[in-house]
């Protein structure tokens, strides 16, 4: 009988804490690793419930979600992946809409080099880093720079691909690649960059990295995940996402 | 099979990486090996240890490390730059330099068991016979450690054509130079081509179950005192 009580108690113990505070899973594409640490503080101080953070590469959350993850909500880099997992049937019906359109940057660590178009033209770096344009959005931005500004085949045999834009970041940041593209969410805090020279690539040089939020079929049930995507667009959220580099969706997009 | 030209350079590039590791692995690997199944020296326990570090240590860890060391400014970078090599990263030999340590205990561990089980006996007898080093060493050694030899080379070359975390640290995915098979796998996956993926990878499943089938099968068919294992 006292057996029973002692495992009575520790079932109640055990639950509390998830009955207490409402928490929610999100998977968060890696570039915007450092706004979302910001905002989830934000958010946590402001409603009371937990953020469980997941960060990596979208493919790798897509392919999890489609296996049954327990993620709630998705923050994708891009806008091809919530879409597909809409189409599935995965998503719930109209949540889906634009948190961040990404900057991109041209980005060196070197001493004595100036990273900027000259440089690019010039060829004179013994390596060009780039997240993988297969699969990375900000790879993809990136070979779209060099094919309007012309130098795609210049710079072919200097590439060097990280699997996303975290080692891309890496690459450069060693030493081992002179230049690299990279997000400016990387390199960009409170509205500065913060280290190394930069290049920031204008905007009519490649497609707006739009990248979509959406709120999963295991978030439905979750009152807490609607909060937190009420809350992505607030004032308090885009002022953080905007201090990162990133710009914020015009409300057309965000209805689409 | 329906595999891609890039595939098909992936699979030709992780053979040559392969080939080549495994045997710079057996020439270096020979002569560690031979020090530690003889030695009594103190030292035998910490060369061991690094020896055997690979098996645990994350490839992340590894992958890491080298990337750092082998950079511009790290203390290989400077060596290599200033033998006028440039740096490894990113390089055919850059993922030859990093396998060596990645595979070098699928290689040194049963060739050293191999020769531990050997035992002194047959190297004096062999002495008595006036037979050198040289020639205690191939007409004793290699005959009786044949099958620490054999399980090591396919070892060493099925583990470094399994390797993966360390390649996407310090390989830079480049076609033709650094583009291994389990990297291009992960590409497929990442950009949702799992059609491409499932080639690849069943492929190499294929491979892999097969190589280890035949060296298990050749063992137990001629028992011999090798293991695996720290």
């Amino acid at each position: 009988m006292k057996h029973l009580w002692y495992f009575f108690l520790f079932t109640l113990i055990w639950l509390a804490p998830t009955i207490r505070a409402a928490e929610i899973s999100v998977a968060v594409a890696a570039n915007f690793t450092k706004p979302m640490r910001e905002i989830a503080q934000a958010f946590e101080k402001a409603s009371g419930h937990t953020l469980k953070m997941s960060f990596g590469a979208s493919g790798k959350f897509y392919a999890q979600i489609h296996n049954g993850a327990p993620f709630e909500v998705f923050f994708s880099a891009d806008q091809e992946k919530p879409a597909a997992l809409e189409n599935d049937g995965l998503t719930v019906t109209g949540s889906r809409f634009t948190y961040a359109v990404g900057g991109l940057v041209l980005w060196s660590a070197k001493k004595g080099l100036e990273a900027g178009p000259e440089v690019l033209k010039s060829g004179r770096f013994n390596k060009l880093a780039l997240a993988n344009p297969k699969h990375a959005p900000y790879g993809a931005a990136a070979m779209e720079v060099l094919t309007r500004m012309g130098l795609l085949e210049q710079s072919r045999s200097k590439w060097v691909m990280g699997e996303n834009i975290a080692q891309t970041f890496q690459f450069i940041e060693s030493g081992n690649a002179d230049l690299g593209f990279i997000a400016l969410s990387q390199v960009m805090e409170k509205g500065k960059i913060l280290s190394g020279s930069s290049w920031v690539v204008p905007a009519e040089l490649y497609p707006a990295v739009q990248q979509d939020v959406v709120l999963l079929r295991k978030g439905e049930t979750n009152p807490a995940a609607r909060d937190l995507l009420t809350f992505i667009r607030g004032v308090q959220a885009t002022a953080i996402i905007e201090s990162f580099g990133y710009g914020i969706a015009s409300t057309a997009t965000e209805t689409r | 099979m329906g595999f891609s030209a890039s595939d098909w350079a992936a699979i030709g590039l992780t053979l040559r990486l392969a080939g080549t590791v495994t045997l710079l692995l057996l020439l270096i690997g020979t002569p560690i090996a031979w020090w530690l199944a003889r030695t009594g020296s103190w030292w035998k326990g910490p060369v061991s240890a690094l020896v055997a570090l690979p098996l645990i240590l994350p490839p992340t860890v590894l992958g890491f490390y080298l990337l750092l060391a082998m950079g511009p400014h790290g203390w290989v970078g400077q060596l290599t730059q200033s033998l006028g090599l440039g740096t490894l990263p990113f390089t055919f030999w850059g993922l030859v330099a990093a396998s060596l340590l990645y595979s070098m205990p699928f290689v040194i561990q049963p060739i050293q068991n191999a020769m531990e089980a050997i035992g002194d006996r047959p190297l004096e007898m062999a002495a008595t016979l006036r037979a050198g080093p040289w020639d205690r060493f191939f007409s004793v050694i290699l005959p009786l450690a044949k099958p620490g030899f054999i399980t090591a080379a396919v070892l060493g070359f099925a583990h470094t054509v399994g390797e993966f975390g360390i390649v996407l640290m310090i390989g830079g995915n480049i076609p033709g130079e650094t583009q291994v098979v389990s990297v291009q796998i992960y590409d497929h996956v990442e950009a949702l081509e799992y059609q491409n993926a499932h080639r690849l990878a069943g492929a190499m499943l294929i491979f892999s179950f097969a190589v280890l089938m035949a060296l298990y099968i050749t063992q137990r068919r001629r028992p011999a005192p090798v293991k695996l294992g720290v």
